[in-house]
C-alpha cells in the first residue's frame, strides 16, 4: 500500500518542478505576449497585466497557462484570429478579446481551439468577434463563464457565439452569449455538456445542434433569439430544465426537432413561444413535467414522428396546444393538464373521466388554410369547434389524452 | 341640443332594460373571472361579450328605442329645432348611455382583474362597437317605417355581421387558398367592424400564435402605428358613415 502511495505521490510531484512564473506588461520583465510564450517552458504561468496587446495571431504551441489580470485586451484589429491554442492543457483565463478578422474563407475566432485536448477557456470577456470560442477537434474542454457578444445585423457578417466541430466530452458552462448568429453550434458533437448557460438575441438559433449524439443540455435560458432553437440528426440528447421563451416569428421555435431519437425533454419551460416545440421524423421522445405557457402552439407534431411519449406536462393558455399535420397518430398523450380541458371527474380520482381532444378543429383548417387564422376566436369558428367536439371528422381520431388531469402539476 | 340630449339620456337611464343590461355585463364578466383560476381564460369568455352581446343589444335596444320615441321625436319636430339637431341628440343620448352601461357593467371588472394592454383595448373596442351598432340602428330604423320590420332588419343586420360575413370570409378563404390573398383579407376585415374589433384584441391577446406565418401579415399591417391608426380610422367611418347616411334620410323623411 505505502508503496503504491509513493508512486502515486512521484507522479503528483513530477508536474509542478520546473515551472516558472513569468510576468507580461508594461515595465515587467516581458511587454508582449507573444515573446513570453516563446520564452516558456511547458507548465510555465502567464501572468499578463493590464493593457492593450496588438500582437496579430498569438499562436499558443506550448502547454501553458495564460492568466490575465483585470481583463487586458487582445486586439485582432479586425484582421486576425486572436488566440489560436495548438496545445493540449493550455489555461487561458481572464482576458478581453475584441476585434477578430471577420473572413468567408476562414473561419476566424477570438479564441480557437485546434485538434487538441484537456483546454481550460474560462472568464474570458469577447467582443465583437466574428467566432467566439471556436473548438476544432477538441476533446476533454473546458469552456466556463465567458461573456460572448456581438453586434452585427447580417447572418453572413457574424460567426457563432461557441462553435463546436468535431469534438468530444467538452464542457460548456455557464456562458453568456448575445448577437451573435447561432449562440452555441454543435457539429459531429459527442459526450458533451452544455449547461447553465444564457444565450439571448442571437440572429439565428439559441442553440443549434447537429449530428451530435450522447449530449445534454441543462438549467439554460433560451430567449427572443431569432428562430429558437434547433436539435437536429441526433441521438440521445437530454434536454432538461431549459428556458425557451420569446421565441417569435414565421419560423420561429422553442425547439426544432428534426430527425431526434432516443431523447428526453424534461422539466422545461416553454414561455410565448410562436411554436414551444416544432417535431419532425422524431422517434423514442420521452416529454415529462414541461410547461407550456402562452404559446402560440404548445406543440406542432408532424405525423412522421413515432413513439413520442408525452406525460405529466402542464399546458396553460396556449392559443393552440397541439397542431398536427395527418391523421395517423403513433404517439401517446395521456396524464397531462390542459387547460381547455371541460370534462368532469365523478369519482374524484384527479383524473378526467373523458379524454381531451388537444388539437383543436380550427388549429387543423389553420393548418391547411393559414390566413384563416383572422377568423380565430370568432362566434363562427367556436361554432365550428364545438360541432367538432361532439362529431370529430377533421382532427385526428386517436390523438388524445385518456387520462387527462383535473388539477396543474405543481413544476 | 343639450337639452334635448339631456332628456333621452334621462330617458333611457330611467329604462329599466339598461340597467338590467349594465348588471348583466356587471354580473356575468365578475363570474368570469373570478370562476376561472387563469385570467386568460376569463378574458376569453369576455371578448365574446364584447363581440357578440354587445353588437345585439346596442342594435335591438337602439332601435326598438326609437320606434318608441316616435311620438316624442314628432312632438320636437314640431318645435323649432333642426331635423339635424334632433336626430344628433337621439344618436348622442344612445350611444353615450351604451357606452356607459359597457364601461360601468365589462369596464371595471376588467380594470380590476386585467388592467393590461389586452384588457384596455378590449374596453376601447366594447365601447366603439357599442357605438357603431347604435348608429347602424339609427339607419335601420329610419329605413322602415313598420316597427316589426325595422326590429327584424336590426336582428338580420346582426346576424350578418357577427355570423354570415364569417361564413363567407370561411369560404372565400378555402375558394381561394391557392392565391396569396392574405393582404386583400386585410382590405376584407375592414368590411366588418366586429372583424376589425376582434382582429385588434388577438393582436394583443394571442400574440404569440398571431407571430406566425399569415399572422406575421396582419401584425406587420394591425401591430404598427401607422395600421393601428388606419383601423380606428376605419372603426370611426363605421359610425360616420351609417350615421350621416341616417341623419339624411330622417331629414328627408315623411313622419
Amino acid at each position: 500500500m505505502k508503496r503504491i502511495l509513493f508512486i502515486l505521490l512521484m507522479g503528483v510531484q513530477a508536474v509542478p518542478l520546473g515551472a516558472t512564473t513569468i510576468s507580461v506588461g508594461k515595465g515587467k520583465t516581458v511587454t508582449a505576449i507573444r515573446a513570453a510564450i516563446n520564452k516558456a517552458l511547458d507548465g510555465d504561468t502567464l501572468l499578463v497585466y493590464p493593457g492593450i496587446y496588438r500582437e496579430k495571431n498569438l499562436i499558443v504551441n506550448k502547454r501553458i497557462s495564460l492568466i490575465g489580470i483585470n481583463y487586458p485586451v487582445v486586439d485582432g484589429e479586425n484582421k486576425y484570429e486572436n488566440i489560436s491554442i495548438k496545445s493540449p492543457g493550455v489555461l487561458v483565463q481572464g482576458f478581453k478579446v475584441v476585434n477578430s478578422g471577420v473572413s468567408s474563407i476562414e473561419d476566424f475566432a477570438g479564441i480557437k481551439i485546434y485538434n487538441t485536448r484537456d483546454v481550460i477557456i474560462r472568464n474570458n470577456r469577447l467582443e465583437n468577434t466574428f467566432f467566439g470560442i471556436y473548438s476544432q477537434y477538441g476533446t476533454n474542454c473546458i469552456i466556463e463563464n465567458n461573456e460572448i457578444s456581438a453586434h452585427n445585423l447580417e447572418e453572413q457578417q457574424s460567426g457563432n457565439g461557441i462553435h463546436c466541430w468535431k469534438s468530444d466530452s467538452m464542457r460548456i458552462i455557464g456562458n453568456k452569449i448575445r448577437g451573435h448568429r447561432d449562440g452555441i453550434y454543435f457539429e459531429f458533437v459527442t459526450h458533451s455538456l452544455i449547461w447553465r448557460n444564457d444565450s439571448q438575441k442571437n440572429l439565428r438559433y439559441g442553440l443549434h445542434f447537429m449530428f451530435s449524439n450522447h449530449d445534454s443540455y441543462v438549467t439554460n435560458i433560451f430567449r427572443n433569439n431569432g428562430a429558437g432553437v434547433a436539435v437536429m440528426f441526433s441521438h440521445h440528447v437530454k434536454m432538461f430544465n431549459n428556458h425557451f421563451e420569446e421565441n417569435w416569428g414565421d419560423a420561429s421555435y422553442g425547439i426544432l426537432l428534426k430527425e431526434i431519437s432516443d431523447s428526453h425533454i424534461e422539466n422545461n419551460r416553454f414561455v410565448k413561444n410562436t411554436i414551444g416545440i416544432y417535431m419532425e421524423g422524431v422517434s423514442r421522445l420521452q416529454m415529462k413535467k414541461n410547461s407550456f405557457e402562452r404559446n402560440g402552439w404548445a406543440m406542432k407534431i408532424q405525423a412522421s414522428c413515432m413513439d413520442i411519449t408525452v406525460s405529466s406536462n402542464n399546458f396553460l393558455g396556449n392559443t393552440f396546444d397541439v397542431g398536427t399535420n395527418g391523421s395517423l397518430v403513433l404517439n401517446t398523450f395521456n396524464g397531462n393538464y390542459w387547460d381547455k380541458y371541460e370534462g368532469y371527474d365523478l369519482n374524484r380520482n384527479r383524473i378526467g373521466d373523458i379524454p381531451y381532444r388537444p388539437v383543436s378543429m380550427y388549429s387543423v383548417i389553420v393548418e391547411r388554410n393559414p390566413p384563416a387564422m383572422m377568423l380565430f376566436r370568432s362566434f363562427m369558428t367556436s361554432l365550428l369547434d364545438k360541432t367538432e367536439k361532439v362529431l370529430p371528422s377533421l382532427t385526428p381520431e386517436n390523438l388524445k389524452d385518456i387520462y387527462p388531469l383535473m388539477k396543474p402539476l405543481r413544476l | 341640443m343639450k337639452k334635448v340630449i339631456k332628456y333621452v339620456i334621462i330617458d333611457i337611464l330611467r329604462n329599466k332594460i339598461m340597467l338590467g343590461y349594465t348588471l348583466f355585463l356587471f354580473i356575468l364578466s365578475m363570474s368570469i373571472f373570478s370562476l376561472e383560476d387563469n385570467a386568460a381564460k376569463g378574458l376569453l369568455g369576455l371578448l365574446n361579450i364584447i363581440l357578440i352581446i354587445v353588437p345585439l343589444v346596442s342594435l335591438i335596444f337602439s332601435t326598438i328605442y326609437v320606434y318608441n320615441s316616435a311620438e316624442f321625436i314628432e312632438l320636437l319636430v314640431s318645435q323649432p329645432l333642426q331635423r339635424k339637431t334632433i336626430w344628433m341628440s337621439l344618436f348622442t343620448g344612445l350611444a353615450s348611455s351604451m357606452m356607459l352601461a359597457f364601461l360601468a357593467g365589462a369596464g371595471i371588472p376588467v380594470l380590476i382583474y386585467q388592467p393590461d394592454a389586452t384588457g384596455f383595448m378590449m374596453i376601447l373596442i366594447g365601447e366603439l362597437l357599442s357605438v357603431i351598432f347604435v348608429a347602424i340602428a339609427l339607419l335601420a330604423a329610419v329605413k322602415t317605417r313598420d316597427k316589426a320590420k325595422g326590429i327584424g332588419a336590426a336582428i338580420l343586420l346582426w346576424l350578418y355581421f357577427s355570423l354570415l360575413f364569417d361564413g363567407f370570409i370561411l369560404f372565400l378563404l378555402f375558394q381561394f387558398s391557392d392565391y396569396p390573398i392574405e393582404k386583400i383579407m386585410v382590405g376584407v376585415s375592414m368590411l366588418n367592424p366586429i372583424d376589425l374589433g376582434r382582429i385588434l384584441i388577438l393582436l394583443k391577446m394571442d400574440i404569440s400564435a398571431m407571430m406566425g406565418y399569415t399572422g406575421a401579415i396582419f401584425k406587420d399591417f394591425f401591430g404598427t402605428g401607422t395600421g393601428m391608426s388606419l383601423s380606428f380610422l376605419v372603426l370611426i367611418v363605421w359610425i360616420v358613415l351609417p350615421l350621416a347616411l341616417s341623419v339624411r334620410n330622417f331629414k328627408r323623411k315623411d313622419l
